[in-house]
């Protein structure tokens, strides 16, 4: 095990309950966080797309932006000239994904944004949230006074028995769709409730003052279906469900369009739209709805049995050539029982079904290009 | 009669006349968590002592399996690579990973017995 410095890590709200419930505690993003409990990754993994699971995420960022006018809609267009999104049209109470992206198209941070209806909240990364919150800073700040929430913890709360789980504390949850956002009382606490999450399962996030998140999180893990789970299940959860992980499968040099997120930029902020681009990188991004990117990431399904892992390079042939992309995330799916795995590729070489090789430990594994979500979604629409 | 020799990487050594059976300690899988697969090396494969002989993965991550001693593999373990899973239930029984012809019965010198193990473990 590699040795870390416990004393330099910072810890969310709920680091007394993971090692009462005897979590395996790692550094991640500066934080000292649970990669799994005794239950161990497989299980906490089948169990969440089979019952529910509880994930603190209080490692990321939470942020309120408010308009100095008083009016959402100056905030949303004022987030505008940051993300490739239609932020104006989010109604209240809903939420979209987005993207900060940079003068080279490339993605600094991806994020939740939801209209609270005074007033946008957002949710990012845990690596970058200082970044963020610079960011926004530096380019709002005429408009938004820009907040950021760190007196709050995360929980998301993922699979088929989220809805009832959360019911039980909370009767307005099971009336919420998938990506409907905002505050609610959850056992009588001052909550924000976003139905979505990282895992491809229905679920909800629920954002809780920190004093109360470990009260709430021990209450919801009462009910004998939630189960906690660690990093190491969430990271192979949304791997199954095509979703990316920034850092790995997006950075500040993959476009949204060759990240192959391309459904969440909406046509009024592309060309010929009502808002046509305004953003860090619109050039070429716009660029390449238009005219196509030269790559673009895809699922990716190994043929055999041994898990492809990022970093594994990635050819046409079973011998010979030049490598022509790259695996950025890849394991082993426990609910698909075999192993899984997206990276860039030659857009040539992006069709569905197209045959690959990734090179691993010297020897070239046969992959195929495959659909993503890898394992059907079931958000509540 | 066979004695039971650790390495400080987490490997058991079975030692059975000049053969040894080798895999990963019960301590080995608990910290590797779900393993999902294994790749054992061939057989009639000449080993060195400390080079990559097999790997073993869990959902997370992937870890080489370093030969003990030198010597060539006579056997290896069908049962695992079609059931990885094993190493988590019977890492010290079912789950052996490959059987070598001890090369060098000096370099048995620098493992440890079991007392010693628990020691280096604890």
């Amino acid at each position: 095990m590699l040795a870390h410095d416990q004393n330099s890590l910072k810890r969310t709200p709920l680091y007394d309950l993971h090692v009462s419930l005897g979590g395996k505690m790692v550094p991640f993003a500066g934080y000292d966080m649970p990669v799994q409990y005794p239950a161990g990754v497989l299980k906490e993994h089948l169990h969440t797309r089979a019952k529910a699971g509880l994930f603190d995420v209080s490692h990321m960022g939470q942020l309120a932006l408010r308009p100095k006018s008083g009016k959402v809609e100056d905030a949303a267009r004022a987030l505008e000239r940051l993300v490739p999104q239609d932020i104006v049209a989010i109604a209240a109470g809903r939420q979209r994904y987005a993207q900060f992206t940079n003068d080279d198209g490339g993605i600094l941070d991806d994020l939740m944004v939801a209209n609270f209806g005074d007033h946008l909240f957002l949710v990012v990364n845990a690596a970058c949230k200082d970044a963020d919150e610079a960011h926004l800073r530096a380019n709002l700040s005429d408009d938004c006074v820009i907040e950021q929430l760190a007196d709050r913890a995360l929980i998301a709360l993922q699979g088929p028995k989220a809805e009832a789980a959360l019911a039980k504390f909370c009767a307005e949850a099971p009336g919420l769709t998938f990506m409907d956002a905002g505050p609610h009382e959850v056992a009588g606490i001052n909550c924000f409730v976003s139905r979505s999450g990282y895992t491809g399962e229905d679920g909800f996030e629920i954002s809780v003052p920190s004093g109360d998140a470990e009260r709430l999180a021990r209450m919801l893990l009462e009910n004998p279906d939630v189960l906690p789970i660690g990093l190491g299940a969430r990271d192979s959860l949304r791997l199954e469900a095509g979703l990316c992980l920034y850092g790995h499968d997006i950075d500040t040099t993959t476009t949204p369009v060759e990240a192959a997120l391309g459904w969440s930029v909406q046509k009024s902020r592309r060309t010929g739209g009502t808002r046509a681009g305004g953003f860090p990188g619109a050039a070429k991004i716009l660029a390449h709805f238009d005219g196509g990117a030269s790559r673009r990431r895809v699922g990716l399904l190994a043929l055999g049995r041994a898990p492809v892992r990022e970093g594994a390079l990635l050819f046409a042939n079973d011998a010979g050539g030049e490598p022509i992309g790259q695996v950025t995330s890849g394991g082993f799916g426990p609910s698909l029982n075999a192993p899984v795995a997206m990276g860039y590729v030659p857009t040539a070489s992006s069709a569905l079904g197209t045959k690959l090789f990734a090179e691993v430990r010297g020897q070239r594994l046969p992959l195929q290009v495959a659909a993503m979500p890898f394992v059907k979604n079931t958000y509540k629409r | 009669m066979t004695t039971t020799l650790y390495t400080s990487d987490h490997e058991w050594l079975a030692i059975d006349g000049d053969v040894a059976t080798v895999g990963i300690t019960d301590y080995a899988q608990q910290q590797l968590g779900d393993v999902v697969f294994v790749e054992l090396p061939k057989v009639g494969r000449a080993l060195k002592k400390a080079e990559a002989a097999a790997v073993v993965e869990s959902v997370k991550a992937a870890s080489d399996v370093y030969a003990p001693i030198s010597g060539e593999v006579l056997e290896t373990n069908a049962e695992l690579v079609a059931e990885p899973a094993l190493v988590n239930s019977d890492a010290q029984g079912k789950a052996w990973f490959f059987k070598i012809k001890i090369a060098d019965r000096s370099e048995l010198g620098g493992l440890m017995d079991e007392a010693a193990y628990k020691a280096h473990t604890a």
